[in-house]
């Protein structure tokens, strides 16, 4: 029963301490509310702090004419559309004082020459707009973040899992049940409101710029407690992933090497790109090699290069490349920024991908290009939330960042994913807030939730045999990186269906040995459902979005298909078990107002 | 087919031993990569910490060799011929296997008062990059704790734990101290509270720590000197002996809530 577990009591729990989840803790504890952080990992260690160009908001600091009616657009149109327009359009209004607001917290951007933070170009992006620090700015998000909310005396739950999601009787959320990883012990949470900013889902694909803690867990938790997930077949493969040594395949190579003048060549020095310009980009794209130089300097000047298109493009056209034989000796592309640009500008702008190349690959990227390919990274689709609110479906319960779905629509800008973390972090907390002291949330914790949760992930310590977590999840991402990549077709995301069945029948009877203290392989017993259900979802959502759109590629049907265009995939899990029946259905979109679709229409 | 011999630590807060596994030697691999393949098989009870494996989040620190690097970043082959050696930080805690009980760099963490910046004028604040450099050299900290595992002074003595905040915090000190916008003046805390004074400059932090930054050069010495100007200057000293009469601690006196 639940009172034989340690219990907390809080107005707001907060799952994930990444970027999304301490700027909502940061607001909820202004707020004077209790707030607990919970995160599976230490403070300060989550997947933000891998994000390496910048955070995109319309500061206008380079080019004064950028403003948020031009962010606004830029994120619609790399997100061909499918955007939550409310999302997008808060998201380009409020990054700006999100960001400055972060140097009042001790961030230290890098500078403008009159004392500004300066700003960074990045694909699809007209105006140079990521604020940043070198090649390290995720870092610089959390752990400004991260100091703020240590200082605010908040309390943190470090290496504490959380395993699902609790209702009261009515139906809202009532609080989570989790554990701890250095002891195994349980541990319950009970809260007015419950924030889910527990990042992506890149865990269930084989070669993926995501860390271990990348399981899809606020999804699948959202899901299984009612909420809607929607968009899960957008699951964006950056460009940009090292390919060699195979160890580190996947690892991420920054939009920035190309922001700051790389560029793509194939095995025959052929700068590809050129041939590669969809018509919805071709009047903002250089027509030549010439034309795309003279935009670094000045962007009245020329036409951006090719290079710099949204992620989705660039990542097909290598993909296309390596399959017609005109790929690197590992199987990617080069990017080469060694021949344009001096090695103290390489160093000084790329100081983490100097180290990394150098020191995992033995490559020195001043003098020679690097060997690149796509790799997955992020995911677009999500819990289905209220813009202004963060809330989802299901009373009490509130998403921010990855987890969240709608903000960046078929396919994420670079940049657009810290900003992301702030605006809707903070609004989450809001959000949070409000409903806590709202005087409707729930009252108290079903407590044969909290005993179905624990008896399923102790269930994997009582059977005799069973297969090793690692070989399951080993084949699942084998499985997602063949079916469900960067390119799909009907009849392997049939196969996937079908293959999904199976795969949730060998989770259900993985075995873990060893005891309940720091055990990774319980651990990784405990993620599996969630990368099942994650799994199950985009290849759902694959399955019926028979088209093409941002992150979402499909070799049967190429082209994008206007009523698809009109419409997300929802999914629904009615009772509440990973392994059970999901539904899907289409969801219309927002109808956007004039003022704003007038902005979508405007000639660049 | 060549292969790889780790011995690694394995055990808890009773007690433990190496344990030797014997794996298939794979081109290009780091430690890290070594100890995923002997979870995967024999032993997926192993306890390491771990996140980004990109030397981003400094999670991995571990003793290879008996020196603390982190286990993502250190390529097999870099490493002499023969058994490698892999332990946990031996000056945390141990709780299983490689992975240490490292929550007093939290508690140091708590400790620290934060920035306290004048209001924030229309636009933002202006702050030239020659300004924001220094600190931006600390601020690429990773908090692997490493240079805190080297140092002699908690390394060895378990008592000095209690009041003193080591390398990783004398660098958080020192960036508030040289940050453009800070207001607090944290110099006499440091000094009484932090315990400054026990680092000897030894340099073994710097000489550890992933993200190549000077701790010892750059930010502790820098940090000594401030401390002594301030407390050796006379009317400063005469105005804490005034002031010491009525609080319980320096801090409480020179450092404010930020807002």
């Amino acid at each position: 029963m639940t009172d034989t577990y340690e219990h907390h009591d809080y107005d707001v729990l907060i799952i994930g301490a990444g970027g999304a989840g301490l700027r909502a803790a940061i607001e909820a504890k202004q707020r004077g509310l209790s707030v607990a952080l919970v995160t599976k990992s230490l403070l300060g260690k989550a997947h933000t702090v891998m994000a390496e160009g910048g955070m995109a908001a319309a500061l206008g600091n380079v080019y004064p004419e950028d403003s948020w009616q031009v962010h606004f657009r830029d994120t619609m149109r790399g997100g061909k559309y499918l955007n939550n327009y409310r999302m997008a359009e808060l998201h380009a209004k409020e990054a700006p004082d999100r960001v400055l607001e972060l140097e009042q917290w001790g961030a230290l951007f890098d500078r403008t020459a009159t004392g500004k933070i300066l700003q960074r170009d990045f694909g699809g992006h007209r105006y140079a707009r990521l604020a940043h620090v070198g090649d390290r700015t995720g870092l610089e998000l959390i752990r400004t973040l991260q100091q703020k909310v240590v200082s605010m005396g908040t309390d943190v739950f470090m290496e504490c899992k959380v395993l699902r999601l609790v209702h009261d009787a009515s139906g809202k959320v009532a609080g989570a049940v989790a554990y701890w990883r250095a002891t195994g012990e349980f541990v319950t949470f009970a809260a007015k409101s419950v924030v889910l900013a527990t990042g992506g889902a890149g865990k269930s694909w084989k070669f993926t710029s995501n860390s271990w803690e990348c399981t899809g867990d606020g999804h699948a938790m959202a899901l299984w407690a009612g909420a809607r997930l929607i968009d899960m077949e957008c699951v964006q493969f950056h460009p940009t992933g090292m390919v060699w040594p195979l160890s580190v395949r996947g690892l991420l190579v920054t939009e920035g090497v190309r922001g700051d003048g790389g560029v793509l060549r194939n095995a025959e020095g052929q700068r590809f790109m050129f041939n590669y310009v969809a018509p919805m980009f071709r009047d903002e794209t250089a027509e030549s090699e010439d034309e795309g130089d003279r935009w670094y300097d000045d962007h009245s000047a020329g036409r951006r290069p090719p290079e710099l298109l949204p992620r989705d493009e660039v990542a097909r056209a290598i993909n296309t490349e390596v399959k017609a034989g005109r790929g690197s000796p590992h199987g990617g592309v080069f990017l080469d920024i060694a021949s344009r640009r001096t090695p103290e500008f390489i160093r000084r702008r790329l100081p983490s991908m100097y180290h990394q190349f150098m020191e995992l690959a033995g490559v020195d990227i001043t003098r020679e290009p690097m060997e690149i390919g796509p790799t997955c990274h992020y995911i677009m689709g999500g819990v289905q939330v209220d813009a202004d609110s963060a809330a989802t479906a299901v009373p009490g319960l509130f998403a921010a960042g990855e987890v969240a779905g709608g903000m960046h629509g078929a396919n994420r800008l670079g940049g657009n994913s810290l900003s992301d973390l702030i605006v809707f972090g903070r609004r989450a907390g809001m959000g949070a807030a409000d409903w806590a002291e709202s005087g409707e949330a729930a009252t108290a914790m079903d407590a044969g939730e909290v005993d179905a949760a624990i008896a399923e992930a102790l269930a994997p310590f009582a059977r005799e045999t069973g297969e090793n977590p690692y070989d399951v999840h080993h084949d699942l991402q084998e499985m997602m990186q063949a079916n469900v990549g960067i390119i799909r077709t009907q009849s392997e995301l049939d196969e996937a269906k079908e293959l999904l069945g199976g795969f949730a029948e060998r989770v259900a009877h993985v075995r873990v040995t060893g005891g309940r203290a720091y055990n990774p392989g319980w651990n990784l017993a405990t993620d599996l459902p969630s990368m099942i259900t994650v799994s199950r979802c985009v290849t759902e959502g694959a399955r019926l979005r028979t088209e093409s759109r941002g992150g979402h590629t499909r070799e049967d049907f190429p082209t994008a298909d206007e009523r698809l265009g009109t419409l997300n995939f929802a999914q629904t899990c009615p009772d509440g078990a990973w392994d059970g029946e999901y539904r899907i259905e289409e969801s219309p979109l927002l109808a956007m107002p004039a003022e704003l679709k007038a902005l979508l229409e405007e000639a660049h | 087919m060549a292969e790889v011999t780790m011995r690694i630590w394995r055990g808890d807060a009773s007690g433990g031993e190496f344990a030797s596994y014997t794996l298939p030697q794979n081109e290009g691999e780091v430690v890290l990569d070594v100890v995923h393949r002997i979870q995967a098989s024999e032993a997926p009870d192993l306890a390491c910490r771990w996140n980004c494996k990109a030397g981003k989040c400094g999670s991995c620190s571990a003793e290879i060799n008996g020196k603390p690097r982190l286990m993502c970043m250190t390529r097999m082959d870099s490493l002499p011929e023969g058994p490698v050696t892999v332990a946990p930080m031996r000056t945390f805690p141990i709780v299983r296997d490689l992975v240490t009980d490292v929550s007093f760099n939290f508690v140091r963490a708590q400790e620290v008062p934060a920035l306290l910046p004048p209001p924030m004028p229309e636009g933002g604040y202006v702050m030239f990059q020659e300004d924001v450099e220094r600190g931006q050299e600390f601020r690429k900290c990773i908090e692997c704790f490493m240079c805190q595992d080297v140092c002699h002074v908690i390394r060895d003595h378990e008592d000095n734990k209690r009041h003193y905040a080591g390398p990783r915090f004398f660098i958080r000190y020192a960036e508030l101290e040289m940050h453009p916008l800070d207001q607090n003046d944290r110099r006499e805390y440091v000094r009484e509270e932090m315990g400054l004074g026990y680092c000897n400059i030894t340099k073994c932090c710097t000489e550890v720590c992933p993200e190549h930054i000077k701790i010892t050069d750059n930010a502790i010495i820098p940090l000594k000197e401030r401390v002594v100007d301030a407390h050796y200057d006379p009317l400063a000293w005469l105005g804490r002996t005034i002031r010491r009469k009525k609080k319980a601690s320096s801090a409480e006196a020179a450092v404010q809530p930020a807002p």
